[in-house]
């Protein structure tokens, strides 16, 4: 973190309110004003409470450019043919009709900390008096060699669900038979850290289907990750010899991609792939470091309240914030929006702040009704959001409880769903 | 010497405080009480299912693992999720059913008087192995006293505080009502809630999500969120 130029905005802060204070008044209603930049589970989820419990007292302004938002979460479910893309697809027409926030569709693309303006790439300027960025995820430029952004069709990332997801999808469904899907794993820390490991149990369960002699090879740079003992004694029992998941020590992480060959090499052998799935190294989505909150890849937060350690009027949620032990998961954000929306709530209207509590889980489907889960609680302390106790399914666990994990795990989708945007 | 010593605690840490030999409740009083319950169970020899299951080998049994009933859904969750039946959670199920599963279609209100449901017990155990052939150590034990504090059943739940708290619950239940997938918590009688989450919170309830949420919930707080639901419309 630079603390001259945290110094210099503090400075600058100072100055600019006397200038902004005018423009708020000028607009005739006085009342404050909060941005919150994304519409995903971290901002759609504090737009609606900051709109629905201040009762009309905050100007509420969500911007976000997608005018349906197709969640990332139960996408991989698409993938594995138990889900519709539309199923995952959500508007915003009942923030704006139920709670009254005035829901933009476009890019923000400046924010002037001094003069505590978000600029949008239509032109447009909002004058904001508590700024809630929650932009999710960007991709680390050069992160896997031989990839970029520009071959995203070639090789997609299908990491932000929507076209991505369906172009991957299209071009698993044309593998020709007994071809190979190739997916190269991100390293930590990375949105969903189940999520790879559930889109292969996916893949490899519409290719049994239909494409049976199908190969699906994981490059990963980890030594291990999220459920590991019960994907692979999953990916054992339902798809046995399908999956070659290739770690650390095998050389995972020594990778480089052709999107025009199609190949991919791992630890110096080149394979030809059908389809390749390339989920780089991601960072906090973009506007957070135009912002300059960032540090690194990502948004060092204050836990008690997700507020930036670089600006006290700038609040950072999800996947884009570095605030400790949650893992960056939409549940994850959904749960830090809560807290911070009451802490920006209290502190533009006076309304009583209660102390910061954090939960998050995780489910993951691993074949039909085999669902399993992981999950914690977690406190503020003054250094970070901290665990303070979790769980995971176990292996060998009944059908009976795998089907009613999975039966949960729809509730829990319909229950969040309507919690960010109804 | 120190060898017994050793032997001794291992022995007590084992037991638990009261449940070495000690029967669960006198039979006789048990089988009176049983009249509460035979409108809908049977028991004995030659015992079939009726508007309830048959109730005999109930001890050790999963709930809704006797083939051939057709169980709830809800009941059939609990069983899903691990809930096997001991003198401690069918002590806890016969003194507020809903409290333990909450859309049981069992439709008996709950027995208040800890004395007749450990002599209900004992009279059920009776009809589950023959106790004399199974040691004294769960599900044949005699139940933890698990009866809530009076005064935490009679704590005033701050509505707004409830209303910040009950928007971790709402990540997975519906603000609506509604119940897929999982259950609703909408409009319970508070004394309901707050006996539920409790038993979430002594593990009586099983269910790793709910036992980790309740887990950290302070007896405030809980009354907290009975307070608020009780009366969320939508």
């Amino acid at each position: 973190m630079s603390f001259n130029r945290r110094a210099f905005m503090g400075t600058g802060l100072a100055a600019a309110t006397v200038l902004s204070a005018p423009a708020v008044l000028a607009d005739g209603h006085g009342k404050p004003r909060v941005v919150v930049i994304g519409g995903g589970a971290g901002g759609a989820t504090a737009a609606r409470y900051l709109a629905k419990d201040s009762d009309g007292a905050l100007d509420v302004t969500l911007v976000e450019p997608s005018r349906t938002y197709f969640t990332c979460f139960f996408s991989n479910l698409y993938l594995g043919g138990f889900k519709q893309l539309s199923d995952i697809g959500h508007t915003y027409g009942a923030l704006a009709a139920n709670h009254g926030i005035n829901v933009i569709h476009d890019w923000a693309v400046g924010v002037d900390r001094g003069a505590r303006t978000v600029t949008l790439a239509g032109g447009a300027v909002l004058s904001y008096d508590k700024l809630i960025l929650s932009p999710g995820i960007d991709f680390v430029d050069g992160a896997v060699e031989g990839w970029s952004v520009a071959a995203q069709n070639k090789m997609p990332h299908a990491y932000k669900a929507g076209s991505q997801t369906e172009l991957l999808k299209a071009q698993i469904m044309a593998m020709p038979e007994g071809g190979t899907y190739a997916m190269v794993a991100p390293p930590n820390p990375f949105r969903c850290p189940p999520g790879p490991y559930e889109r292969v149990s996916m893949v490899a369960h519409m290719l049994k289907a239909n494409n049976p002699t199908a190969k699906i090879i994981i490059a990963d740079p980890k030594p291990k990750f999220s459920k590991m003992g019960l994907f692979q004694e999953g990916w054992a029992h339902h798809y046995e010899g399908m999956i070659d998941w290739i770690g650390e020590e095998f050389g995972g992480g020594n990778v480089s991609v052709d999107p025009e060959a199609m190949t991919v090499t791992i630890d110096g052998e080149e394979t030809a792939v059908d389809a390749c799935n390339v989920i780089p190294a991601m960072k906090a989505g973009r506007i957070a470091e135009v912002a300059g909150v960032t540090d690194g890849n990502w948004a060092p937060v204050n836990a008690v309240d997700m507020s930036s350690k670089a600006d006290a009027d700038v609040y950072v949620l999800g996947d884009a914030s570095q605030q400790g032990d949650m893992p960056k998961s939409g549940f994850s954000a959904n749960s830090q929006a809560k807290v911070c929306a009451n802490a920006v709530r209290g502190a533009l209207t006076g309304s009583k702040v209660f102390p910061a509590k954090f939960s998050n889980t995780c489910w993951s489907l691993i074949g039909t009704e085999d669902g399993v889960k992981v999950g914690a609680t977690y406190e503020a302390t003054d250094e970070k959001i901290a665990k303070v106790d979790g769980f995971i399914s176990q292996t060998g666990e009944t059908g009976d409880l795998r089907k009613a994990t999975y039966e949960e795990s729809e509730g829990w989708y319909a229950g969040i769903t309507a919690d960010m945007f109804s | 010497m120190r060898w017994g010593l050793v032997l001794l605690a291992v022995c007590l840490g084992f037991a638990g405080p009261g449940a070495a030999t000690e029967p669960l409740g006198d039979t006789e009083a048990g089988a009176k009480l049983f009249s509460k319950c035979k409108g809908c169970h049977k028991i004995g020899e030659g015992a079939e299912d009726k508007i309830g299951p048959h109730l005999n080998g109930i001890f050790g049994r999963a709930a809704a693992a006797h083939e051939g009933y057709a169980y709830s859904k809800s009941m059939k969750r609990a069983g899903a999720d691990g809930l096997i039946w001991t003198a401690e959670t069918l002590d806890a199920y016969i003194e507020k059913p809903r409290a333990l599963v909450s859309k049981t279609r069992m439709s008996f209100p709950g027995m208040k008087d800890p004395q007749d449901r450990a002599d209900l017990l004992a009279y059920l155990r009776a009809y589950s192995d023959n106790p004399a052939d199974v040691p004294e150590a769960e599900p044949t034990a005699t139940g933890t006293d698990h009866d809530l504090d009076p005064a935490i059943l009679a704590l005033k739940g701050d509505k707004e505080y409830g209303e910040y708290l009950s928007s971790e619950c709402l990540t997975c239940h519906r603000a609506d009502g509604s119940a897929e997938g999982i259950p609703a918590i909408t409009r319970w009688p508070e004394e309901d809630f707050v006996i539920a989450m409790h038993a979430y919170k002594q593990k009586l309830r099983p269910h790793p999500v709910m036992q980790m949420m309740a887990g950290r919930l302070s007896n405030d707080e809980i009354a907290a969120l009975a307070a608020y639901f009780k009366d969320l419309e939508k």
